[in-house]
């Protein structure tokens, strides 16, 4: 087992790398705006970059830029990046029962620096565990795109033509659909779960009930939470209904 | 240098770790009850849904710009594409578009 884990440790980075491209080309635009954001709201380089070193949180740091510039103050913001963040626990739990077990907590405590919407959602629909090393490399990609892209943006944002800025924006969602299409052939209950989870999102959104953080964390709760119930019900009653 | 500025990044930076590294401390070595389990096999897919719509939709004021990055993405995605055409064959149709139907 070990002699496995130890020769497979290279590859696993290496194919960590690869899935990291998809992240890093959808990352691309979404931090080269957020550098130019940041340059209009009177962000320094330095400040802008250190957020994308120290914080890698898309939504968060756009949301910052949008409260520094409304004049919220440093404690509110903190406290708002907490509650859009906090889905990341989530996500983290569900990473964890995946993840290989010999990796000890050093290297797991440091690839969850890294976890965000999209690698996590690269990770967890890979089929089998996940390694540290594999991790490190998915990381690396999609942690390097949005650092270096946010220093570019700041530099040179503005000179980007606008359509492509626009039809950019939807290479993170395209991504996203790419990743749970294949999921979706010939396993309902992906499709179930996917579709449950979006028409709660959307409700919670159209009515504004709560923050977006919030309304992900509550819709991937509840459908996650009814559709195992629904399933394990059926199960109980027994093999004949249940397909 | 603005040290506000400073001191709430590395305050968003502490708020942003601790949700991401807890669970691995909590749950480590743990083993969670079998129903429990499946709900957690669950969450990656039910994300998805959720970070797909309704965001997709509200990109662009005009909500067909979304849609129709959508259902491109669904097409590539439905013919078995590599997520990385999915992406990029998103943003073509797209450029496309906005080409022909100025925003």
């Amino acid at each position: 087992m070990a002699v496995t884990a130890l020769e497979g440790e290279a590859p696993q980075f290496r194919q960590g790398l690869q899935s990291g491209v998809s992240i890093a080309i959808g990352y691309a635009p979404v931090a080269l705006t957020y550098g130019l954001l940041a340059k209009t709201t009177g962000l320094t380089m330095t400040e802008t970059v250190l957020m994308s070193l120290i914080v890698f949180a898309g939504a968060s740091q756009y949301i910052a830029l949008n409260l520094l510039a409304l004049g919220t103050g440093a404690f509110e913001i903190i406290l708002t990046t907490f509650i859009v963040n906090i889905r990341h626990f989530l996500m983290s739990t569900a990473l964890n029962e995946k993840s290989y077990e010999e990796d000890g907590l050093l290297k797991k405590a440091t690839y969850s620096f890294g976890l965000t919407d999209e690698t996590f959602s690269v990770a967890a629909t890979k089929p089998g565990t996940v390694t540290a090393g594999y991790m490190f490399g998915l990381i690396l990609m999609a942690y390097s795109s949005w650092v270096i892209c946010s220093g570019l943006g700041h530099l040179f944002g503005a000179s980007l033509p606008k359509t492509l800025q626009e039809s950019m924006s939807v290479a993170l969602y395209a991504m996203f659909i790419g990743l749970l299409a294949p999921s979706m052939k010939g396993a309902k209950k992906v499709i179930y779960l996917a579709v449950v989870a979006a028409c709660f999102n959307s409700v919670f959104t159209v009515t504004e009930a709560m923050s977006s953080g919030w309304s992900i964390v509550l819709s991937t709760l509840i459908s996650s939470f009814i559709i195992e119930f629904i399933e394990y019900t059926k199960r109980k009653k027994g093999g004949s209904s249940g397909e | 240098m603005n040290s506000t500025v400073i001191g709430m990044i590395i305050g968003m930076a502490v708020v942003t770790y601790i949700p991401r590294l807890l669970p691995f401390v909590l749950f480590k070595g743990k083993e969670m009850p079998f129903f429990l389990q499946g709900v957690l096999k669950n969450i990656p897919y039910a994300t998805l849904g959720a970070l797909i719509f309704p965001g997709v939709l509200l990109i662009q004021d005009d909500i067909t710009y979304g849609l129709l990055g959508a259902a491109a993405a669904i097409l590539i995605a439905y013919f078995g594409a590599n997520v990385i055409v999915v992406v990029l064959g998103a943003i073509a149709v797209l450029s496309v578009y906005s080409i022909f139907i100025p925003l």
